[in-house]
């Protein structure tokens, strides 16, 4: 952990002064269903229903669910392997993630990808780009887009801290920059890019270096939604206000392997034990009922809904039919349509 | 019209039409371009759709595929085209296999001004198609003449896919021609035949395709008519018009400026030998670039690229055969 003394900070009763009860009962409920799905997505790897690689965000709902939740209806978003409560907030049904995973029609690629790799659905998700660095340029395109257009709109980009070391990313930074794109860059500090520990990705606290790009930085507890959620509105807010790009560093914790075929045997076990103590979903549970938003009788009853939802998702992809092998070449180049 | 003013032409035309259109890229606003193409542009569109940016390939080319994402039609340049291997990432693994991934139509062009011939050495001169070609979901165009450097620019801005618009800078101010005036849109993947012949067809593209017709003026002399074919399109290919010419002829010589070794004139021959083996009487033939870097020295450029005599002998062997 970077800093336990940072990331053990409660939420503070202060947190969320605008949010409404309804408001945390939502965050919770995306990121319990993002939990809950995960659990039966790495069932279904187990037993061998899920073919080739199976990636989780566990640990890393409050980062997923807090930023997600800071956009407004018209902005966007450039996603992250692992950001399955994002994409939930953002509108995506769960059926597909069930679909994808299991290579079924029913998903928007139709089984040409698996994993999380789903996007250009709808307005607010761009197309996912599995490269990593590759998306932060895509989210600050769509950020051009707004400004060449004058829409107020923002462009989010989702990405991990190993994403720092990579070309793409600093060219893509470094012309928001330039550009004062309304641009939110969302680093999910996760300790490791694969079995590579932070330290020899990146020299040096992450917001230090990347406000040397001239824009806004900070670093935030990324399994407290609530801090989460704060300073991505506040991002969303200036760059939509013309203030550019700003930098989050939610600092979290990779509690599993990089995969499912990763054991993590490489990362020290206090590690993860802390990580697992500091969990976002049962630590936001948590504060609900200290807070007095929600009793535990409520939370059980959200819990139980969360998972009829998952049921009723995977079913609906199962009921999926799988690609027909002559649909293998359809699809390579968009359709002509007329222009201008 | 010079083939430079036509590609700028096309350009503006589509600007003016289409507010979406969009320009970006190193130089190309307020300097008007390293060559001057877009001189003139940010006056005309504003510094809002006419964007210099700072020196980022990967970074250019992604953005244009976020911006094509939100609606935009992206027009963006590379300096020159050997710089594209910078954003080769964004090229090939992003906007490439967006359709295919997940239907997401990404309208972008990217300009390269590509080619040998005006003495550039070895980063500032290749042709870089074939790193391209072997990609699924994009496509590839190369004018030869200024009216198809207007029409095809303004075919690739309208072309939903992602199309790599190789400009060659030796043609930028040597060639002169007419041009039609307005939104003259010439679609993607149609091969144009530059000189009727019954004796062999020559396949060719770009700079080639100028030698290649001068060579066939040459080798009429001597009774052999030469059919040139200017491609245009690379990807897709025109494969009607090449296997119509090439069964009617029996006899193929393919010319690219590009290396041999994998290049798309290999595609081409081993296309018409697996599909027109009984038609030909004669081996395919191919003419290209030798496997190496491309040269500075006058003397090393004038021997690295496909001359007109060695394209007449070519003509000739093969018109013989």
């Amino acid at each position: 952990m970077t800093d336990d003394a940072r990331t053990d900070a409660p939420a503070a009763p202060d947190a969320a002064p605008d949010l409404t009860p309804a408001d945390l009962e939502r965050f919770y409920h995306y990121m319990l269903l993002q939990r809950l799905a995960e659990e039966r997505v790495v069932k279904l790897y187990q037993t061998g229903m899920i073919v080739g690689a199976c990636f989780t965000g566990w640990g890393h709902e409050a980062v997923a669910v807090g930023a997600a939740a800071a956009l407004g209806p018209d902005d966007v978003a450039a996603t992250l392997h692992r950001d399955l409560g994002a994409r939930l907030v953002l509108g995506m049904p769960l059926g597909y993630y069930f679909a994808n995973f299991l290579g079924r029609t029913g998903s928007p690629t139709r089984g040409r990808e698996g994993n999380l790799h789903i996007g250009g659905l709808g307005p607010r998700i761009l197309l996912h780009t599995d490269f990593i660095g590759g998306n932060v340029p895509i989210a600050a395109g769509a950020a051009l887009g707004f400004t060449v257009r004058q829409e107020p709109r923002v462009a989010m980009a989702n990405f991990g801290e190993g994403t720092l070391a990579t070309g793409e990313f600093h060219e893509a930074v470094n012309m928001a920059a330039v550009l004062r794109l309304p641009l939110v860059l969302v680093c999910w500090n996760n300790q490791f890019a694969l079995s590579t520990p932070l330290a020899r990705e990146v020299v040096g606290p992450l917001d230090v270096r990347m406000a040397a790009y001239g824009i806004h930085a900070c670093s935030v507890d990324g399994n407290d939604v609530l801090a989460v959620h704060r300073a991505v509105r506040e991002a969303v807010d200036r760059a939509r206000s013309g203030g550019g790009p700003s930098f989050i560093e939610g600092r979290t914790m990779r509690v599993r392997g990089h995969s499912e075929a990763d054991d993590a045997s490489y990362v020290p076990r206090p590690m993860i034990e802390e990580g697992r103590r500091r969990d976002p979903v049962e630590r936001f549970a948590r504060h609900l009922v200290e807070a007095g938003v929600a009793t535990q009788a409520r939370l059980e009853e959200m819990r139980a809904q969360a998972m009829a939802e998952v049921d009723e998702a995977q079913a609906w992809a199962e009921a999926s039919p799988p690609p027909d092998p002559s649909e293998l070449e359809h699809g390579v180049y968009c359709e002509a349509t007329p222009w201008p | 019209m010079t083939y430079i003013e036509a590609i700028a032409d096309g350009l503006r035309q589509a600007m003016r039409a289409d507010a979406s259109v969009i320009l970006f890229g190193e130089d190309v606003g307020v300097y008007g371009g390293a060559f001057k193409l877009s001189k003139g542009f940010i006056e005309e569109f504003g510094a809002s759709r006419v964007i210099d940016t700072p020196i980022c390939e990967a970074a250019i080319v992604g953005t244009a595929v976020g911006a094509a994402l939100v609606g935009l039609r992206p027009v963006v340049e590379m300096q020159f085209a050997d710089f594209i291997s910078n954003a080769f990432t964004q090229m090939v693994n992003v906007a490439a296999t967006s359709s295919y991934r997940a239907g997401g139509c990404v309208p972008m062009v990217v300009r390269a001004p590509c080619g040998a011939g005006t003495h550039g050495g070895p980063f500032h001169s290749q042709s870089i198609e074939a790193y391209f070609f072997h990609t699924p979901g994009l496509k590839i165009v190369m004018p030869s003449t200024p009216a198809d450097a207007k029409g095809l620019i303004l075919g690739a801005i309208a072309d939903p896919n992602p199309v790599l618009y190789l400009e060659h800078k030796a043609l930028y101010r040597s060639q002169r021609g007419p041009v039609e005036d307005g939104l003259a849109i010439e679609p993607l993947g149609r091969a144009a035949v530059r000189r009727p012949g019954r004796d062999l067809t020559v396949l060719t593209y770009g700079m080639m395709a100028h030698r290649s017709l001068e060579a066939a003026e040459r080798a009429a002399a001597d009774g052999i008519e030469a059919e040139v074919i200017d491609l245009r399109t690379l990807l897709p290919l025109d494969l009607d018009t090449i296997a119509e010419s090439a069964a009617r002829t029996s006899r193929v010589l393919i010319v690219h400026e590009d290396r041999l070794r994998g290049g798309i004139g290999a595609e081409i021959a081993a296309h018409l030998g697996e599909h027109l083996f009984t038609s030909l009487d004669a081996p395919i033939s191919r003419i290209g670039a030798p496997d190496t870097p491309v040269p500075y020295a006058p003397p090393l450029e004038t021997a690295y690229l496909p001359s007109v005599d060695r394209i007449c002998e070519g003509i000739t062997r093969l018109g013989r055969w």
